[in-house]
């Protein structure tokens, strides 16, 4: 179909696609060679360090070494335990929002405030509650990334058809049948709307709670331990990982969201 | 048995139906007509325990109206709308089902059954969008009957069809209702088609405040013909009767 057609393959074919990265990457190595700082190292030199740093290792351990096991995974650990509770409170607590029409009048404001407030500037709440280290980074994490997937699911929720209310009446399906056959489908593209968001803020913050003193792992750590040892090549390598993380992440969040919207629940 | 007694309903200022008393008895086709707007859908939702009680009172088969009544089935004019196209043919016409207790394989053949009797074999595993305006509105029939409902009410259904498509549904919903015998409350603004369909015709005027100013029998033979039927002396005659009284002549 056309509209699939649109959506599925891109204007452009896939090396076009490339070919403006390839030339940012390759007017940077010129540049960054020209100039030879030692601040602006030429991208393939990252690459080749990031390579031996954490992508040498053997093909059984998908080429990882111990340090990328040892960097990538409690950061994504903890973003995954953030993300995760974000993402089930947000649509859960946004479908109850969305479907009352008073919850709605009396939490938008709220939900407006907390969304308004750069959730950085909230983790020094969490470093005193929590103390430093994973309770406190996943707090963050959760607490920052709710916001959007909350308002989106409430919207896309509040948005349902009318008329598929009726006919949901009308053939008395009972509450939970309407939120799984109606209300969920129809706020789908809201919900991952949100999570997408939600999903960046989480990676945000997975590397901003990871600068702070008490961490000892992760890729935020990585980053300000390399750079306390004046080690620059190492941060940019873990500037292009973060990079890489992201969209890595949100290919697969589209990815699941095209699997969820294509695929009918049965009846 | 459907009974309205002086039913009157408003939206806020706004004065839709005006003491509207009606009985359609078991097994009855009744056209309801009237201009746009007049509020015939209103109607339509008050008896289908959609609207919150207001003025008189409805009962089928003597229960008041309350809420959704039991073996009671809406179609809707928007069929795009009223289908929910993240569910395959099947599994729409299958929805209404889950409640009767029946195992998915049998909700599935009961699905199938209804829709191959509606005209659409082959189609169960499609998504209503791959399916045309026609067919869509043939499957969310097919989900009305899946119940076998005592009641059903159509809301304007063939009303964003073309005259083909529309003849064909009309035609299949009278073979329904012949085999049935279902009651059957259905709005139309096309004037013919009231005609052509009904066992009875009720006009209603123009609102504010939409009141019966007709209600005709249809002394038609049962058996209709889309060419022949419209040819009767009988059919010209109701048309214009029921004509002068949607546009309010005398």
């Amino acid at each position: 179909m056309s509209a699939e057609a649109g959506r599925g393959r891109s204007a452009v074919p896939f090396l076009l696609r490339w070919s403006v990265l390839l030339l940012a990457a390759g007017v940077w190595e010129a540049a960054a060679r020209a100039r030879g700082s030692v601040y602006f190292p030429p991208p393939l030199r990252i690459a080749r360090h990031a390579y031996g740093l954490w992508f040498s290792g053997p093909p059984g351990h998908l080429f990882l070494t111990g340090a990328a096991v040892a960097t990538v995974l409690p950061s994504l650990g903890r973003m995954a335990a953030g993300f995760g509770l974000a993402a089930v409170a947000g649509t859960a607590l946004g479908i109850a929002v969305g479907r009352s029409r008073r919850a709605y009048a009396l939490c938008n404001p709220v939900l407006q405030f907390a969304r308004a407030v750069p959730p950085p500037a909230l983790v020094p709440v969490f470093v005193v509650v929590f103390d430093f280290g994973t309770p406190m980074q996943v707090a963050s994490i959760g607490f920052s990334a709710v916001w959007p997937v909350l308002v989106d699911t409430a919207e896309g929720a509040r948005a349902t058809d009318p008329l598929r209310l009726e006919v949901a009446a009308v053939l008395r399906l009972t509450a939970a049948e309407r939120l799984w056959f109606l209300i969920l489908p129809s706020a789908l593209p809201r919900i991952f709307a949100g999570l997408r968001l939600s999903l960046s803020l989480s990676l945000i913050l997975m590397v901003f709670s990871e600068l702070l003193p008490g961490s000892d792992n992760g890729i935020g750590f990585t980053l300000t331990d390399a750079q306390t040892r004046s080690d620059l090549l190492t941060v940019w390598a873990a500037l292009l990982l973060v990079g890489a993380l992201g969209y890595l992440l949100n290919t697969g969040l589209l990815a699941a969201e095209r699997r969820l919207a294509g695929r009918g629940r049965a009846a | 048995m459907l009974r309205l007694d002086s039913v009157s309903r408003y939206f806020g200022d706004h004065h839709v139906l005006d003491r509207i008393s009606l009985t359609v008895p078991d097994g009855q086709l009744l056209c309801v007509v009237g201009p746009s707007g007049c509020g015939k859908s209103t109607l339509l939702r008050a008896v289908a325990g959609l609207l919150p009680a207001q003025r008189g009172t409805i009962t089928v088969d003597g229960t008041p109206v309350t809420g959704v009544p039991d073996r009671l089935a809406v179609v809707f004019q928007e069929y795009g709308r009223s289908l929910l196209p993240w569910l395959t043919v099947r599994d729409n016409v299958a929805l209404p089902l889950r409640r009767r207790g029946l195992g998915r394989a049998a909700r599935r053949e009961a699905a199938e059954a209804i829709l191959d009797r509606v005209g659409l074999p082959g189609a169960a595993r499609r998504r209503p969008r791959e399916l045309s305006g026609g067919m869509q509105q043939r499957v969310a029939i097919a989900r009305a009957l899946v119940c076998r409902p005592s009641l059903l009410l159509m809301d304007e259904p063939f009303g964003s069809l073309d005259a083909r498509t529309r003849e064909d549904l009309e035609d299949l919903l009278l073979e329904v209702h012949r085999d049935e015998g279902t009651t059957i409350v259905f709005v139309t603004h096309d004037i013919d088609e009231s005609v052509y369909l009904g066992d009875r015709v009720v006009v209603l005027s123009p609102g504010p405040g939409s009141r019966i100013v007709r209600d005709l029998p249809v002394g038609l033979p049962a058996e209709r013909d889309q060419i022949a039927t419209r040819g009767l002396p009988g059919f010209v005659a109701l048309r214009t009767e029921v004509g002068r009284a949607v546009r309010g002549d005398r």
